[in-house]
Parts: C-alpha cells; structure tokens; sequence
C-alpha cells in the first residue's frame, strides 16, 4: 500500500512495491493519459511532474515515493486544459496521432517552469521525447508561443532560432 | 413523390446496434472522451428523436449539429478532418458545428459496405474516397432543401443553401437544416449530383484546424491501449521470438499464485499469455514465466546468410522486368563512360508509438473486438476468424490510434491473438497490450532489397542506359498474393514504373528495371512509404553519382532527363530555387536534391548539410515542395511533409533490424532510436497544388527525405553512402 500525492489529493494505492508509478496511475487511478510506450525510461511518453520536475514514471517504483511528493500528471496540468501550453498547441495544431503528446507537454511544462523564455538550444536539451509522427518543429514552435502566451508579450520570444 | 424510408434514430444506431451478448449495451462500455462516447451521450442527452441519418455519410441533430460519418481511421494523417471537408464542401453545412464519427465494420456489413473501403493505406484517405463522400454530402444536401421546399411549397430550385441555412430566395424565409433534416430522410435521394467545380470550392483547400485535437492535450484521448470496460482483464503475451518457431512448453505453477494472475493460456501454436488484474502484474508473471520454443527451421537466420540470399539474386538470370525502353544492356556495353553501385536497405520496424494492442471479448455466440486498425473491416474479418464466428455476430469499435504507418492495416495479428485469448475466458474482456520488445520482435518489417546499378553515359556526359537490378523482399508475396500479376510483385517498382501513380521521374532512352525476388522468412509489410523510401535512394542517389561522373550539376543533369516530366520537374524547379541552389551556401553547408513521384503525388527536396571534421552530421535545413494535385488542407499538409522527415531521416540515422539466430536483434528504442527534437532540420514546405487530380500526402516526402540528405553528404564529404542506417557509418570528409 502506498499513499501519494497526485494532481493535490492524497490517495491510497494497493499495489505492490515494485509496481512503476506509470502503471499505479494508469491502472489504479484510472489517469490514462500518462502512456507507455517503451518502459525503460527512453522515450518520454509517460512523462510527470515529481515535485516540479520532468521524470519518466515508467522507472520509479511507488515504494519510492514520499506522501509529501508533488505529483502532476497531464490531467492535473491545468483545472480546464488551458495551460500556456495547451493553448498554444490547440493553436499550432501540433498533435498528430497524439500519442506522445501528454508526455511532449509534460516535459515541457517543465522546461518552462524552470526557464520562461527558452532558447532553441534550451528546447533541444531538454525535450527528449521521441515522437515517430514527428511534430517536433510544431512542438517547438508551441513552446515558443506557450511562452508568449504565458507572459502575456505580444512581440514573440527574441530567443526563436530559424528551425520552425 | 415520397418514397417512406426508415429512420433510424441515432440512439437505435449507436446503441441498439451493438449490444454485447450479456444484456450490456456498448454505452456502458463507452471510454470517456472518444468519439463513440460523445456521440452516444449526444444521442443519449438529446431531448426528441429528431436526431436524424439524412443519408450513411451525414446525421443531422436538431440543434444543427452534423455528424459526419468517416470510414478511414484516423492516426494522426488528418484524414478525419479533411474527408469532413470534402463532405461539408457539399453539404455546405456550418464547418463550426461539424463533428465525426466512426461507423462500425458490423454495421458496414450489415448495409452493404454502404461506406466503401475502410482501408486506410497507401496514403488513400482521400485521394481513394474523395468522390463518392463529396457525392454523399451532394445528395444529403438536396434532400434538405427538397424539405425545406416542400415544406414552403415552393420550387426547389428557389432554394439557396449556405453555412446549414436555406433561404427561399424570393421571399426571404429561411429555416436550417436541424429542422428538416427529419423529413429530408423521407426524400428519395437524387441519384445523380453535379459535384462542384473545384474553383467553387469554399472549405475545400483551406487550412482550418484539425476537429481531433482538444482531447489529445488533456488526456482524455483514449487509445486502444487505454481502454478500461467493467470487469476487465489484461493480458501480456510473448510469442516465439525466432519467426517461424513455436511454443513448446511453459510452467503455469511457476508464476500462478504471484498476485492478480488469473490464467496462463497459450495463444494459436507460437505464444503463451498470462492474463492478470493488471497489466503489470501480468506483465511481471510474463517475465518470470519458464518457457520453452521449439526454435525451427530458422533458428540459424542471421543478416549475413539474408544478405548472402540478396547478393546472389543481383546478377541471377532470371528476373522479372518492371519497367524497359530501348535496350540497356547493349547501350550499356557501348557506353564513353560506365558507372556501377550496389545499394542496400535494411529492414525497418514501424514501432508505432502505442504498442500493439487489442481488446477482445467472446461469449459463444459473439465476439467484439476494441482496437486501434487501419482497417476496421479487416479487423474485424480477423476477428470472426479468431473466434470461430460468422463477421455479422461479431463486431469491431474502431479507436484512434497511436501511430498506424502501416503496422496496423494489412495485420491484425493482435486482434487475433486477443480473441484467442478471451475464447479462453468466456464473457469476460481482456485487453492484450504487448510491450515494446515484443512489438520490435514481432513486425511486419520494411522489406529488404538491394540494387545493383548499372549506368552509361555517352561522350557528352549525357545518360544513356540504365539498368536497375533489384534483388530482395516482395510484401505481396507474403501478405496479398493475389495482388501480384503472374508472379511479379508490381509494387517493388514503386518509383520506378513507366506510367501511373509510382511513375519514374525521368525518360532513359535505354532503360532496364528488374526484380530478382528473394524472400527470406522475415514477416515484410508495409511500411510507411512502402517500396519508393528505398527505390528512391537507389535511383536519386545513383543519379547524382552519374551527374558527378559526368562532371554536370546534378540540378541540370536531371533536368536533362525531365522535359517529358513537367510535374517532377516543377517541384523540382520549385525547392532549388527556395533552396537557392544556384547560389553559395553558408560556409561548411551542403546541399543535395531529390525527387519522386509517389501515390500521386509529385515531390521533391533539397537538404541543406554540414559534416564537421569529427564526421558529425547537421542537418540545417530542407525545401521540401509537394504537388498533390488538389490541396485539401495546406496546413496539414506541412505538418505530414515535416513529420515524414522524421520518418525517413529516422530509418536513415538509425533505422535498420538485424537478424540474429533468427530473430531480430533489437529490442527497444535504445537499439532501435529514432530522432529527436534537436536533430530535426528547419523544414519550409512549399505546396503546389496543380489541380485535376487527387495525390496522397502521408507518404510520398518520406521517398526524399534520405536521397536528398544523402546526397547533401556527398557533396559535404565526397563520400557514397550506400548501406543504411548512418550512425555506424564514418562520415569524416574523405
């Protein structure tokens, strides 16, 4: 039995030890949004927030885990589906099959948590999601305009390269 | 005259349609957020019966709402939102109150494949469904506002329709089409309708949004994989990792009392599956589960004895001929200047993003099936197949998927494999979810070829024979026989044929394509791009070798071959003058052209390059340029053009599956990688529609996306890359 913390409420979880926090979320708590795909920590499509931070659920155990953890899935990223990001990609249409893109948007609601303008350099360091319909240049124009959005500034980042 | 037809509501239709054997009906299975469940709780919220089936392609509510009726499945092409605007063009319906719906394969079945084809390959969408949706939408519309005439008692042709509202022109009055769609459902359909001229066009060729993207940013989307229906089971499966092998024996009592495991079954003659609470308890019981195969005949396959297979089938005897002009052997022979090239290409897994998966339930009298396919209707003849049933007792809900590229159309042995399953475990549904090893062990791979070619130039630099000699896999063979014409798999030429949908690009005066078919026991199927992504490399990277032999820019050396090829050559044309191929590049950047016409389409790509003296490839930049005859939505469009660049450039960096004691080697995307955001080039897409035909878009780019950057890495390197994927290649300038 482990108790956590997901999207601000408590709850219990009889799973065992080892069970990985993405199949706790899918599988007991029914949030089905945080996805697998390759299960050893690769390609990002089960991407959550731990504390604010970027981790691939699909390798942490829940026996890992502390009740005082913030855990943020993509069903508790924003109360209405309006993040910044959100926004911007409803905007750009950026999802194909859609597959990986709560984890796409999970890593980089991290990023932009961390750092509210990024660069294109900032953008290839941090999103390593792997996405085989390729949305990637969709996906970094997104994040670009989720970071307008979110300062409210009508001129665009100064820090948007040529790869869009 | 009236003709009184049945209406049928749309609660009869999506829920009295599909009861499930035990009493249940599909509404209480719904996922929440997929389509079959908004649509179902429409027809459940709705007030009055008045939500109406004009005609199979179009259902109208009373508050104006549309339901479109697509048969293709969606993965992320865009076809849903684009066959909604070729229906809404003729239905001149209000586009803001559009929404889509899957028909069922049961129900296809049941009136007469009323819907066409289900198939969603070979980039067909639209292009393979284009006429008879739009004549769908045609003939809904004039059967409203033959209502809405007949309600006014005024003549039709007095009528005007425009964004769902028809106006009797004379005096002014207006009703829409929520409120007679009712009585349109009692019109006799017209049989003939006039489409409209493609320049009258209004939806068709705009870039509006997708009508599928709100629920993929929240988690709501439900994929097959996420599928949860009541009392539920979960199954984890591993099937004989050699092909061709089979299941000898495994040890239930080993893993039976670890928690949640309900059976251990074995599934047709090559697999066993343990069945548990969860997929992860499932999966845990899988992995420590004694099993035992009975290897096969392959045990001993490795790419060394295939390639061994390959390479004695380019200079055989025998071949079947795809494609000749003139007489290339003996042009050959007399040739100032002769070039030859052996180029190879290796198997390649789909690896869809969303594992296999499919959900089955079987009690003895029916069986339903929830997956994600490419093709409901094959999806569901498997099913039938699997559990022993007629089709009409059996029934398929069609989910969207997570990636198709192929891996879910032709196959479905997923499907088969979860009914096996569930026949195991009467009335209880299981959904069989298989994870990414055994996803990347158990494909329908990218055939393997090589070609062996062959090229004369006369004393003027000018081509003059050519002889291609593909040796290698025919995915008709071993998936679609009775596609082949006396034994020539037509579609290996893809690219490469004289006339039609896959023609070559240039006029050889002696020209020479042949096929020697070897077909090692490696499952192919299609892959995304099928045959043209290797045929492709081999003819636009060999054109540049010739052009580089002939000392002549291989702009110029091509369009030399190209006057009776106007539309190659306008793309062409079109990404080297984006491209500013006649001018300098920054300094350390490359360029390379490509150029194909596939599934109709007409494509073309100059890749800008840099290799630095570590031999690190950057891919800067490509122009890429499409002609797809009509352009039904420009913006999804370039999102499949910049998407099939990372399809190809994928396979070229780092596609390729090995075979090892005949299996393949790679496991998972750490063997198997594909590219990541910062290796993705800046992509500026033209689209050039010429009108007067129907191109794919999903497929064709991917054809020049490796011969365009390899060809960049000549120029960069003076170095031929002739054996995929790149990342074990040095590139370091020669």
């Amino acid at each position: 039995m482990a108790k956590l913390k997901i999207n601000g409420k408590l709850v219990d979880i009889d799973v065992d030890d080892s069970t990985p926090l993405l199949w706790a979320l899918r599988e007991q708590l029914g949030l089905t949004g945080t996805k697998y795909s390759c299960g050893i920590g690769l390609c990002g499509a089960c991407t959550v927030h731990l504390d604010g931070e970027a981790v691939r659920s699909c390798l942490i155990p829940v026996s890992t885990l502390q009740a005082t953890q913030e855990i943020t899935t993509i069903e508790g990223l924003s109360a209405d589906g309006d993040h910044p990001l959100q926004q911007a990609w409803q905007e750009l249409d950026v999802p194909q099959c859609g597959y990986c893109q709560p984890g796409m948007i999970m890593s980089a609601a991290a990023l932009l948590k961390n750092n509210p303008d990024p660069s294109d350099a900032d953008i290839d360091a941090n999103i390593t999601n792997i996405c085989r319909c390729g949305t990637f240049n969709r996906v970094r124009r997104g994040i670009h305009l989720a970071a307008d959005i979110k300062t409210g500034s009508n001129e665009g980042s100064t820090k948007r390269g040529e790869a869009e | 005259m009236k003709k009184q037809r049945v209406n049928i509501s749309r609660r009869e239709f999506l829920i009295g349609s599909t009861t499930v054997g035990a009493g249940f009906s599909l509404g209480l299975y719904l996922p929440p957020g997929s389509g079959m469940a908004q649509a179902a709780e429409e027809a459940s919220s709705a007030t009055s019966e008045v939500n109406t089936e004009v005609n199979a392609w179009v259902v109208i509510h009373d508050d104006d709402t549309v339901i479109i009726r697509i048969a293709r499945s969606e993965m992320g092409q865009g076809t849903l939102t684009g066959l909604a605007q070729l229906v809404t063009e003729e239905l001149e319906c209000d586009w803001s109150k559009v929404r889509t719906e899957y028909p069922t394969p049961g129900q296809s079945l049941a009136r007469d494949r009323i819907w066409g084809s289900f198939s969603t390959g070979g980039s067909q969408g639209i292009r393979g469904s284009h006429r008879y949706v739009r004549k769908g939408g045609a003939v809904a519309r004039e059967m409203l506002i033959e209502a809405a005439a007949e309600s006014w008692d005024v003549p039709k042709e007095e009528c005007s329709v425009s964004a769902s509202v028809i106006t009797h022109k004379p005096t002014g009055r207006t009703t829409t089409y929520g409120k007679v769609a009712a009585a349109a459902a009692e019109m006799i359909p017209p049989i003939e309708v006039e489409l409209k001229d493609p320049k009258d066009w209004k939806i068709i060729g705009k870039p509006v949004k997708r009508l599928d993207t709100a629920d993929k940013l929240t988690g709501k989307q439900v994929f097959g994989a996420d599928l949860q229906l009541p009392g539920m089971l979960n199954a984890s499966i591993r099937a004989c990792p050699v092909f061709g092998g089979k299941l000898a024996s495994f040890d239930a009592a080993k893993v039976n009392k670890m928690p949640g495991i309900r059976a251990v079954v074995a599934v047709e003659d090559n697999a066993v599956a343990v069945v548990a609470d969860t997929w992860w308890q499932a999966k845990t019981a899988l992995d420590a589960l004694p099993v035992t195969w009975d290897k096969g005949a392959n045990a001993d396959l490795s790419s060394a004895s295939i390639a061994q297979m390959l390479d004695e089938g380019l200079t055989a005897k025998k071949a079947f001929v795809g494609n000749t002009a003139g007489d290339a052997k003996t042009a050959l022979k007399g040739a100032a200047k002769k070039v030859e090239a052996t180029y190879a290409y290796p198997f390649q897994n789909h690896a869809t993003m969303e594992p296999m998966n499919a959900t089955a339930l079987w009690t003895e009298d029916r069986c339903e099936v929830w997956c994600p396919t490419q093709n409901g209707e094959a999806a569901l003849q498997a099913a039938a197949k699997a559990a022993g049933l007629p089709a009409d007792k059996c029934e398929v809900y069609k989910i969207h998927l997570g990636g198709g590229f192929g891996r879910r159309g032709a196959f479905h042995d997923f499907v088969t494999q979860a009914v096996a399953i569930a026949k195991q475990m009467p009335g209880t549904p299981v959904k069989l979810l298989w994870t990414r090893e055994e996803d990347m062990q158990h494909g329908h791979y990218h055939p393997i070829t090589k070609a062996k070619m062959v090229g004369g130039l006369d004393n003027k630099g000018n081509l003059n024979g050519l002889h291609i000699r593909i040796s290698g896999q025919s995915i008709l063979a071993a998936v679609n026989p009775s596609w082949m014409q006396n034994g020539v798999d037509m579609f290996t030429f893809q690219g490469l044929l004289p006339d039609g949908d896959h023609a070559i690009s240039y006029t050889v005066p002696n020209l020479l394509v042949e096929h020697a078919m070897r077909n090692p026991p490696v499952p192919p199927g299609f892959w995304r791009g099928v045959n043209v992504n290797q045929n492709a490399i081999y003819m636009e990277c060999f054109i540049d070798e010739l052009a580089h032999a002939a000392g002549k820019d291989p702009l110029e050396f091509r369009r030399k071959l190209m006057a009776d090829h106007p539309k190659s050559l306008a793309v062409l044309d079109a990404v080297a003058d984006k491209a500013g191929w006649s001018k300098t590049t920054e300094k350390g950047v490359f360029r390379g052209l490509a150029v194909c016409k596939a599934f109709a389409s007409y494509v073309a790509a100059c890749a800008e390059v840099s290799v630095d003296d570590s031999g690190n490839l950057k891919i800067h930049r490509i122009v890429a340029a499409t002609d797809p005859g009509h352009a039904v939505n420009p913006q999804q469009i370039e999102a499949q053009v910049e998407g099939s660049f990372v399809f190809g450039l994928s396979a070229l960096l780092y596609g390729g599956c090995t075979i090892k004691g005949g299996s393949v080697e790679q496991q998972n995307f750490d063997s198997y990688p594909s590219m990541l955001i910062s290796e993705m080039p800046k992509v500026d897409v033209i689209v050039m529609p010429s009108g007067g035909f129907w191109g794919g878009i999903g497929e064709p780019t991917i054809a020049v996306a490796a011969p365009a950057v390899l060809n960049a890495i000549f120029a960069a390197t003076g170095k031929r890359i002739r054996e995929f994927p790149l990342n074990n290649t040095d590139l370091r300038p020669a």
